[in-house]
């Protein structure tokens, strides 16, 4: 039986903006899937978005949906958090948003361990605003600050997560779309800040000029980049050179924020 | 029974006025003068089962007091100007939101990192014009540390009532000075909450405007859902670019604000009755002003003080009878001329205005400003 999204859609809000070929709306299915098989309530459920194509997903799901300004979705989302830490609380943006103009809120989010799942759509580029470069678009790739070939060094996203001190750090990929729900998941069942990177893509505004000549060119270098953790581990430095390690990447156990400030309440009464 | 009294700093006045008012959230950021706002906080909220956190920057802690107050919090940020400066875009996002909070701007001298430790008073036309596109603004400018406290109460009663964030603003002088304070009693001041919804959460739309210009504010996490966003929006809450929504969803922010002045508008004048000068001044300058009124009346000069204590939305009606009244209006201000702006534009030629300024970190004395009055009497 098909699945049904139906019942996560807010009625009416469809169709969505994206381009035809856009990763985005493939991440949202996994989420939908994701949050069903964690059974999370919709009015308990908060999600939260930044400013871009990939921050539009919230306006289509029913459930308390905050659309903020460009990049402060994980800040939004602390303090939403702190007021209801029952609630389970979502972040969801693109690579520019979370990376660029957030990337301070991001790695502080990341720090304090605060129980919230950040999915962060990665596809390269700013796609909202035509295609400018963001810190996750390769060096030397084309965008349209950059026709020369882009001179920046590209972040990793998952990496920075992890230095920063999420406890629970994952990446995925828009072609391997059964996976995204269950990364997700996963995340969400985590206590702590996890990271869920999923690798997107851009036809629109990165694919014309990287010379990827379909969305179907686009997905398939997803495939052949992707290397699963386990299988990862019996490649060699050089069988790996260019691929990205998929799958979930470091998980710990670490106090989680709103317990730790909960604690900061029983000291302060009983003082 | 005898009042609670306490000498009390200015700014811990305000944290103790936001409890009062209900407050159970801060989040902030450090910055000097503001800086004993967070310090009483963060001692005080997790005592009655508040919060306080401390953000990575201003504009994150201005971000978690939106987040926090749309999941049904009083909440509050307090900063200086480089701070203000840094949380514009999202008060903007608050008042198209309709957020209701509090954020209090402990004035220093500026621009830029200014003068950290001095006295200022050039964020007040920051605080109309700050944020980009047109939008409600309230902003309060106590004098005193008793006022602190209850300016601080009000801020948060009309952020409720109103739906939008309210600034207060006072200068270092007032923040950091120590004056006596009495506390009062639970129930003596009012106290305002949002209206909720009584609709069915179906029927639930977050700008509904047949509930009049101020429409019901659910939280996050309660039996009603709904969406926010920072762009233009319909009843609903949610995008729209036609032109008739978008035009009737702002002017009916503007109204909340423009509709309600008799409401929000609090001044205090002394001896204005028979005045020929008018000393129009606010914070810490309308305590020098005060002083000078009084030794300027032993000397028979018919003087009075129009005090603003909410300086946005301008108290442009009565500004203008007095500038009918008087022969002059002289306006003391820390910093190059900004409120004397509007004074001139009510006045529309009435009377000779005059200002008079500082910006050196110095406060503006009672003789700078008997000097001046008796100039243009
Ligand atoms: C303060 C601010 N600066 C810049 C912008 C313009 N802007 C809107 S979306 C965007 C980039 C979005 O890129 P990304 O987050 O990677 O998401 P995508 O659109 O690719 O999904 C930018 C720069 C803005 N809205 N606000
Ligand atoms: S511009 Fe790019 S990111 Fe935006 S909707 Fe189109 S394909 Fe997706």
């Amino acid at each position: 039986m098909a699945y049904d999204y139906e019942k996560h859609i807010r009625p009416g809000k469809l169709p969505h903006i994206w381009c035809p070929g856009c990763g985005h709306g493939i991440v949202m299915k996994g989420m939908i899937r994701a949050f069903d098989a964690c059974g999370l309530e919709k009015n308990n459920t908060a999600i939260v978005s930044g400013i871009g194509c990939a921050s539009r997903m919230n306006g289509y799901m029913d459930y308390n949906t905050l659309h903020t300004a460009h990049g402060r979705a994980a800040a939004f989302a602390t303090g939403i958090k702190m007021a209801k830490p029952e609630m389970d609380v979502i972040v969801v943006g693109g690579d520019g948003d979370g990376t660029a103009i957030g990337g301070n809120h991001f790695i502080h989010a990341c720090r304090r361990n605060i129980d919230m799942t950040y999915i962060i759509l990665n596809n390269s580029i700013y796609g909202m605003t035509g295609g400018q470069f963001s810190p996750c678009t390769p060096t030397g790739a084309k965008a349209s600050t950059t026709v020369y070939g882009n001179p920046d060094p590209t972040f990793d996203i998952a990496k920075l997560a992890i230095g920063a001190g999420a406890t629970f750090v994952a990446r995925g990929t828009a072609f391997h779309a059964t996976q995204i729900d269950k990364l997700i998941a996963e995340g969400i069942k985590h206590k702590g800040m996890a990271i869920i990177e999923i690798l997107d893509d851009c036809p629109t505004t990165y694919g014309r000029r990287n010379k990827f000549r379909s969305v179907v060119d686009m997905m398939k270098r997803l495939k052949e980049i992707a290397v699963p953790v386990a299988a990862a581990a019996k490649m060699t430095p050089e069988q790996l050179e260019g691929k990205v390690l998929t799958g979930v990447l470091h998980k710990e156990e670490r106090p989680e924020y709103t317990e730790q400030y909960a604690q900061v309440i029983n000291r302060a009464k009983g003082a | 029974m005898a009042k609670k009294v306490a000498l009390l700093q200015g700014n811990s006045a305000c944290a103790y006025g936001a409890l009062y008012a209900g407050c159970n959230f801060f989040g902030g950021y450090p910055i000097t003068p503001s800086t004993e706002v967070a310090e009483v906080l963060s001692v005080e909220l997790p005592k009655v089962g508040g919060k306080f956190i401390q953000m990575e920057d201003e504009i994150a802690a201005m971000a978690s007091v939106i987040g926090a107050a749309l999941a049904g919090q009083k909440a509050l940020t307090a900063t200086s100007g480089p701070g203000v400066s840094l949380k514009q875009e999202l008060i903007g996002y608050a008042c198209i939101a309709e957020v209701p909070c509090v954020i209090i701007n402990v004035m220093r001298g500026g621009p830029s990192t200014g003068m950290p430790t001095g006295p200022g008073q050039s964020d007040v036309q920051q605080a109309k014009w700050g944020t980009h596109g047109d939008h409600p603004v309230i902003a309060l400018v106590p004098s005193s540390v008793q006022e602190i406290f209850s300016e601080t109460v009000r801020a948060f009663n009309l952020a409720e009532k109103y739906r939008m964030p309210v600034q207060v603003l006072y200068d270092e002088i007032v923040g950091h000075m120590r004056e006596r304070i009495e506390f009062p009693e639970p129930g003596e001041l009012e106290v305002i909450n949002r209206t909720e919804p009584t609709v069915s959460p179906e029927d639930y739309k977050p700008f509904d405007p047949s509930f009049g210009d101020v429409p019901p504010l659910a939280a996050f996490g309660t039996d009603y859902r709904f969406h926010v966003t920072g762009l233009n929006k319909a009843a609903d809450g949610f995008p729209t670019t036609k032109a008739n929504l978008v035009d009737d969803e702002q002017r009916r922010q503007i109204r909340k604000v423009d509709g309600n002045q008799p409401d929000i508008e609090l001044n205090e004048e002394y001896l204005t009755e028979d005045a020929e000068v008018i000393i129009f001044a606010y914070g810490s300058t309308a305590r020098s002003a005060r002083y000078a009124v009084n030794e300027l009346r032993k000397e028979g000069v018919k003087v009075g003080l129009f005090r603003p204590i909410t300086l946005w939305p301008f108290p442009e009606k009565r500004v203008a009878e007095l500038a009918k009244q008087a022969k002059a209006i002289v306006v003391p201000e820390l910093n190059l001329g900004q409120m004397i702006l509007e004074v001139e534009r009510v006045a529309k030629g009435t009377c000779d205005i005059v200002g008079i300024n500082r910006v050196d970190g110095e406060p503006i004395n009672p003789g700078q400003i008997i000097a001046q009055v008796k100039e243009v009497k």
